[in-house]
């Protein structure tokens, strides 16, 4: 073995690339079943803090998905998208529409959400992938917008500008029966549910990204051309990806929907798409949960910021110069490089 | 469909086209040399926009007021744009285009709140100068003469960079960093220089654009938005670096929009993106322009 | 086992490759040689389908793989080393192999399992046969260059070819390196009875190992044989040896 530690990881202990965990090597910190923790955490919130607490909570969660599917791309593919809000956008649509214009329950509508991404997905996918890096993320906004364009315009089925407001939730009375869980109102329930598919996405995402295709997909960031030679079809796991990507930014899209009480023709515009890009970078796109990392820094300081000031642009735009300038790697990325020094003074 | 009403609609077009045009020849430009889509190059519009009026208010709002006004916004723009080119641009240079454009997108953030702290959310005008005032009529329409007159210097500023990239030394020099960067920089040419002169060019343009257009759009906040978005798009159309491409790119949305809600009201809003995303897959670098 | 024929390529203009014609038989090991500019990276890439030829066919084995994309090609038994290092930067020098392994065995469909447990074994004994077992833990793009030129060979390895074409496998080495570099590749290639179709500078090295030799000279093969007619040929002294 190398002395030289940072340059060093066991394949055996840590993941490659796109899955990195805070820290390497055995020691205290990677015993503690973090994941765990977080999710009974998660899981306690409307107990032990307030409505707003679980508001704020569930917000970050969908974020963190959202993210996640983003990262995908970005982190483990290296495609970088900039209309990956469609997908959301087209997930949260056909939840909404389904469930408030069809009265179809949630258990149609929602794996119909990730259907209706991916569907789009593969389509919008097929074009992009044959484009090289910039124009691929112009196409990927352009049909971003288009998405953006019909559900601002097609006032019979989107609601046009005025969206669809006030989807119901689902129906939860199944749960009346359930210990503790019967006795919360409605909103509570819906976040306990949410919280409870976004671990299981956010799991799955998680085991696609350490299998083979996975790995293949990290080959493909790393050194298209490589690949290519050593007999990966890269179009066609680029656009698998895409598919992927685009699905569960879909089921975001549609816990989002109920949660936010409407879909409006708003959430699918550009800048949206910024956001989540700006919440992935922030919290560090080389790690499976910088994204989250990144949804819930994003969300707690929009939260506090605006508390004392509307100019809450000003403040992101700050947080990306210092992050572009200062902090490549995001949150996560500084504080490995924190660890990894840590680690080093304390072998020599 | 009378021909009056027809022409009437192909005016509108065409000036929308070359106000367009005027901000996007900027935009093109950059990403020609520097390879970089400037999303910040709206809100260098705005800043125009905004600076233009504010000269008015201290330049006695006299006739020569308002060009005098103008030619301080687009200057103090170019300048802003020599700033940020050197100060932080410059670094960003060797990374991943991600991060290039993610700091654009960080400068569109900023000025935004920047110019709506300085100047508020109210709506702004500036009065038509003076020796602009009024309009004629052509075939039964009436256009006004401050919109005949930007349909002028459109082409007048394409003519005037076409003979400058094409006759000059200069434009050699522009050209040659279009092509090989890097064997410009072992030759001893200043990159740098060429560079740092392309960005304060196309940001002396869009504050100029922005301040010409103020006299007949009033002067809001997410103004810079909705000008990038479009002439995002008219340079995609036309082709990344093509001046030319740029103003026929420019034509062709005025066009489709103007005639586009004609044919169904929703319709243009869509059709410009579905424009876009048709070029994208079928000629990627636009009419005009060369593959990457 | 691979025949070129009549192949031609020119850009804007400059004709790169000119109506080459070229023969490898099975078990041979064959090279490539010409002053820089001649067109043999351009040839390779003609081969292995990242170019796409203006005229001419390549057959691997009577089956015509002209212009067939690159992973097909890898699939179909033809290996590739890269003049500038090609590997996986950001992986570990284990896992840039297993990667190579998976692919190979078309494991890029599983979602499910976990990458770092397959192919553990057969990984761990390339890596010894590369002579690269120390390094294994290390990220590939922290390796010497020498290294990680063991690593692209390795890399082209797993993926099981019969035909291997190195692109200036020993470019950029010492005179121990390139002797190693030699020797490891001697060695592979008898144990695996590979087909061997290199580009190279180095004269010696070629005339050490080569059975046959090719000679580009401006796009265009100005000799072809074993190399003691090379060495004698009056164009090739000529155009090429006589500048070396």
């Amino acid at each position: 073995m190398t002395t030289e530690t940072t340059a060093t990881r066991t394949a055996a202990e840590t993941p490659a690339p796109g899955v990195r965990v805070i820290g390497s090597g055995a020691s205290l910190w990677s015993r503690v079943p973090w994941t765990l923790i977080i999710f009974v955490f998660a899981c306690a919130v409307p107990w032990i803090g307030s409505r707003y607490n679980a508001f704020l909570a569930e917000q970050i969660a969908i974020d963190a998905l959202f993210a996640v599917s983003l990262n995908l791309l970005l982190g483990t593919t290296g495609l970088v998208s900039f209309g990956h809000v469609a997908y959301f956008g087209v997930g949260a649509y056909v939840c909404g529409i389904l469930m408030k214009t069809y009265s179809l329950p949630f258990v149609i509508a929602f794996p119909a959400a990730g259907l209706g991404a991916a569907a789009f997905a593969l389509v919008s996918g097929y074009f992009c992938v044959r484009l090289i890096k910039l124009y691929f993320a112009m196409l990927t906004l352009a049909f971003s917008q288009i998405i953006w364009a019909i559900a601002y315009k097609w006032n019979d089925v989107t609601g046009g500008d005025n969206g669809l407001p006030e989807i119901p939730f689902p129906n939860m009375d199944w749960m009346n029966s359930l210990p503790l869980v019967g006795d919360l109102k409605t909103a509570d329930r819906f976040y306990l549910l949410s919280i409870l598919l976004i671990a299981m996405s956010l799991a799955i995402v998680h085991r696609i990204i350490r299998s083979p295709f996975g790995r293949v997909l990290t080959t493909i960031r790393d050194n298209p051309e490589r690949a290519a030679f050593i007999g990966v079809n890269v179009r066609l796991y680029q656009l698998a990806a895409f598919v992927v990507a685009g699905t569960f930014a879909g089921f975001a899209g549609a816990l989002y929907g109920i949660f936010s009480r409407g879909v409006f023709a708003d959430y699918v515009f550009w800048s949206k798409s910024a956001e989540v890009l700006i919440m992935t970078i922030l919290g560090g796109m080389d790690y499976f949960w910088g994204p989250p990392v990144g949804a819930l820094a994003l969300v707690w300081l929009n939260q506090e910021i605006t508390d004392y000031t509307e100019y809450w642009p000003f403040v992101l735009g700050t947080i990306l110069l210092v992050l572009l300038f200062a902090f490549p790697g995001g949150i996560l990325g500084g504080l490995d490089a924190l660890w990894s020094r840590a680690r080093r003074v304390r072998r020599a | 469909m009378a021909p009056s009403f027809l022409f009437s609609q192909f005016m509108g077009g065409l000036t929308t086209a070359m106000f367009l045009f005027l901000i996007a020849s900027g935009l093109s430009l950059v990403f020609g040399i520097m390879r970089v889509i400037n999303f910040a190059h709206g809100s260098f519009y705005m800043l125009g926009a905004y600076l233009a009026w504010q000269g008015v208010q201290w330049f006695h709002p006299t006739g020569v007021g308002f060009w005098a006004a103008s030619l301080f916004a687009a200057v103090a723009v170019g300048v802003l744009g020599a700033v940020v080119e050197r100060l932080f641009f410059r670094s960003l240079y060797g990374r991943e285009e991600l991060y290039q454009l993610l700091f654009t997108y960080a400068l569109v953030l900023i000025l935004g709140d920047v110019a709506k702290f300085i100047w508020g959310t109210q709506q702004l005008s500036v009065s038509t100068p003076p020796v602009l005032v009024g309009s004629v009529q052509i075939f039964g329409s009436t256009q006004p003469f401050y919109n005949l007159f930007m349909m002028v210097i459109g082409p007048a500023i394409a003519l005037a960079g076409w003979l400058v990239l094409n006759r000059s030394g200069v434009g050699r020099l522009v050209r040659a960093a279009q092509m090989d960067r890097e064997m410009l920089d072992a030759l001893g040419a200043n990159v740098g220089t060429v560079y740092t002169g392309m960005f304060v060019v196309s940001s002396f343009l869009a504050g100029l654009s922005g301040a010409l257009v103020t006299p007949i759009q009033s002067i809001v906040p997410g103004m810079d938005v909705l000008i990038i978005v479009q002439a995002f798009i008219v340079v995609v159309i036309g082709g990344m670096g093509s001046l030319w491409g740029t103003f026929w790119g420019s034509v062709i949305y005025g066009e489709v929009l103007s005639f586009g809600i004609l044919i169904f009201p929703g319709f243009s809003l869509f059709s410009v993106f579905a424009l876009m995303a048709v070029i994208l897959i079928v000629r990627p670098w636009g009419l005009f322009g060369r593959p990457l | 086992m691979l025949e070129v024929a009549g192949l031609s390529k020119s850009f804007a203009g400059f004709r790169a490759v000119s109506d080459v014609d070229l023969k490898v038989e099975t078990g041979q090991i064959a090279a490539v040689i010409g002053p820089n500019g001649a067109g043999k990276s351009t040839l390779f890439n003609l081969i292995t389908g990242h170019l796409q030829p203006d005229g001419g066919t390549v057959r691997l084995d009577g089956r015509d793989i002209t212009g067939t994309p690159p992973y097909r090609i890898c699939r179909m038994g033809i290996g590739r080393s890269f003049q500038r290092t090609n590997i996986f930067a950001r992986l570990t020098v284990f896992e840039n192999l297993q990667a190579a392994f998976l692919v190979h065995h078309r494991r890029g469909v599983n979602f499910w399992s976990r990458s770092e447990t397959l192919y553990r074994d057969e990984t761990t004994a390339l890596l010894a046969s590369i002579g690269l077992v120390e390094q294994r833990d290390t990220v590939a793009g922290t390796l010497s260059y020498g290294n990680q030129k063991q690593l692209e060979l390795g890399l082209a390895l797993a993926s099981d070819p019969a035909l291997l074409l190195l692109d200036e496998p020993t470019a950029g080495m010492s005179a121990t390196e390139t002797h190693e570099t030699i020797r490891l590749i001697e060695k592979i290639a008898g144990e695996r009875a590979l087909t061997l179709l290199f580009t190279e500078h180095d004269m010696d090295v070629v005339f050490q190992i080569a059975q046959k030799i090719a000679v580009l000279h401006q796009g265009r093969v100005i000799a072809d044989g074993a190399p003691a007619e090379v060495r004698a040929d009056p164009t090739v002294r000529r155009v090429y040896l006589g500048e070396h």
